[in-house]
């Protein structure tokens, strides 16, 4: 493996990103979202205005839950299939390159065009929120946008993946919207669904480990379990057991939700 | 073929000196689908080596197969020695460069900055990049974003990063679609200068009077085989094909030297306006020849259409 030509790879994904304004539109979007999201966030409790940093980022771990891994799929899902459909893959391929590095460069690349517009987007936010409440924050709100990046990037894995897959940009497509719906929409249903159909009786001591399937739901827990104050708020946190609830444990359950199905799209692009 | 010339049986028997692309027993199978099915074939050292044949007869095939970009079901390819895919697969690949059919390059990037891209994947220095736009003709727009860039010159980048990191061996897969005629002069200039040098190039086109007059030698794919190999005159001897007499004749000598053509061993004649057209075979040539050098004084223009690389290639693919 030559690191040189993972390098040039990720730069020309990442400069491609900066270039075409992809990462100051992205940054744009998460700054308004989260200050919009910090200042009305308790609108439904009759008041706005910013609060304490654990209900800021209780309401901002939702916003991440939607947002992050749909951005994280369009920018990631013509990846491989997007080059292949411009002819430009079999000129990568026919260079001093393997396949392995090609695809690793690009997710490097992508990865870092994602995590520069989260870092500039929420770093705006926190220069807002530390002025309107204190220093302190600083601790718990870098955790939240380390651990959402780490979100973006298993998202990011899942579109490059389903990019080595698909046949076509357009199926790719599809099936990047198709994973959004399941991971951020339908698997929570379907597990508590599960959960109330068999009352409680069967599973109930697997439901916990259900949660790590989904890798939102890794990053909710994540966040929310370290919160004293918003656990309560929080019905699926409750049940989750603490041994489960390390940081390390989570962690390394994101980096699977990373690795896995990279190495997935290496095995079946080496073919 | 009933009769093979000397020329041809020379030209077919001839070996090629200082081979550099050897494809020897290559298949490729999709299934029950052969779509390379046993191919040989040598390309040496400086020679301009035309591969053509219809949509789906596997010179695609071959090409990405020779490239190493797919894998052979069966045989061996092998660049100046080594193998395409083998471990040694960078330094092979450092000394080919490719021009896909159509390739897309990336918008947002500049002319200079694709190049620098490709160049550094190729461990190529960074000064051949300025170098190979002024090649190609883009030293101007260098600076340029891609999106900016017609058609002909996104295939003239495409070129010029073919170019990088002096390959020694060229694919070009139909490298002048898109380009007008005084660009495709100017990139067969650059050809022959890349020949001068000891490059070996293999092109692919579907036009086939464009390469007909520059390739030394050309193969016509069909039905996942080579179908013929050699130089187009071979090739054009091999297949037998009629030649034609355009003879222009003053109006008064019109009737005799119609009467004159009618005894000769000729397989068509036509005449209009003048001009009279006779089809003979290729072995009744010269005797035409010395007849019409008979008609002195009648005629006032004689034309020799030998027939072209299309009439060869579709003698040989259909």
């Amino acid at each position: 493996m030559e690191i040189r030509q993972i390098r040039t790879i990720a730069a020309k994904e990442f400069q491609d990103r900066i270039r075409n304004r992809w990462v100051v539109a992205v940054a744009l979007i998460f700054t308004v979202f989260a200050l919009v999201i910090a200042y009305l966030g308790g609108a439904q409790q009759g008041s706005v205005g910013f609060r304490s940093i654990e209900f800021t980022i209780a309401s901002l771990v939702s916003l991440v839950i939607y947002l992050v891994p749909l951005i994280a799929l369009i920018l990631g899902f013509d990846a491989i299939v997007g080059e292949r459909e411009r002819g430009s893959l079999d000129l990568l391929l026919s260079l001093p390159i393997t396949r392995f590095e090609l695809l690793l460069g690009k997710y490097l690349g992508l990865s870092g065009a994602l995590a520069a517009s989260m870092l500039a987007g929420f770093g705006i936010v926190a220069v807002v929120l530390t002025i309107q409440l204190d220093t302190g924050i600083l601790l718990h709100f870098s955790g939240f946008v380390g651990t959402s990046v780490l979100l973006g990037m298993a998202f990011l894995s899942l579109a490059v993946t389903l990019s080595v897959f698909a046949a076509d940009r357009t199926r790719a497509s599809g099936l990047a919207i198709a994973l959004w719906f399941f991971f951020v929409l339908i698997f929570d249903l379907l597990v508590l669904g599960a959960l109330v159909v068999t009352g409680g009786q069967y599973g109930g001591e697997l439901f916990p480990y259900l949660l790590l399937l989904n890798p939102a739901d890794v990053f909710r827990i994540l966040n929310i379990y370290s919160l004293e104050e918003v656990r309560s708020l929080y019905g699926l946190a409750t049940v989750f057991p603490a041994a489960l609830a390390s940081p390390w444990l989570l962690g390394g359950v994101m980096f699977a939700w990373i690795t896995i199905p990279l190495s997935i799209a290496a095995w079946r692009f080496r073919r | 073929m009933e009769s093979i010339s000397p020329a041809v049986a020379e030209a077919a028997a001839k070996p090629v000196t200082d081979v550099v692309v050897t494809v020897r027993d290559v298949h490729r199978h999709y299934g029950a689908v052969h779509a390379v099915n046993g191919v040989d074939l040598e390309i040496g050292r400086g020679e301009l080596f035309g591969l053509i044949g219809h949509n789906g007869a596997g010179k695609s095939t071959l090409f990405k197969m020779m490239l190493g970009l797919i894998p052979m079901t069966r045989g061996e390819i092998r660049i100046d020695g080594q193998s395409v895919s083998g471990g040694a697969f960078r330094s092979v690949r450092r000394a080919v460069g490719y021009l896909p059919e159509n390739v897309v390059l990336y918008d947002n990037l500049t002319g200079l900055e694709t190049l620098r891209f490709f160049s550094r994947l190729k461990a190529a220095p960074l000064s051949d990049c300025m170098a190979a736009l002024e090649r190609v003709g883009l030293a101007d727009a260098a600076r340029r974003r891609v999106r900016e860039y017609s058609k002909g010159m996104r295939q003239r980048l495409g070129f010029a990063q073919a170019l990088l990191g002096t390959p020694r061996i060229l694919f070009l897969d139909e490298p002048t679609t898109g380009l007008d005629p005084e660009a495709i002069r100017d990139f067969y200039a650059i050809l022959r200068s890349l020949k001068a040098d000891g490059v070996t190039m293999i092109l692919t086109s579907h036009i086939l009077a464009e390469i007909q007059e520059r390739v030394d030698r050309l193969a016509i794919m069909a039905a996942g085989r080579i179908q013929a190999l050699g130089t187009v005159q071979a090739l054009r001897e091999q297949m037998d094909l009629p030649l034609w007499f355009d003879i222009r004749i003053a109006t008064e000598h019109f009737e005799t030297v119609r009467n004159v053509l009618g005894h000769l061993p000729i397989s068509a004649i036509e005449a209009q306006d003048g001009l009279i057209s006779v089809q003979c075979q290729r072995d009744s040539k010269m005797a035409v020849i010395q007849a019409l050098a008979a008609l002195n004084g009648t005629m006032r223009d004689l034309h020799v259409r030998e027939p072209s690389l299309e009439d060869v290639f579709f003698g040989f693919s259909d």
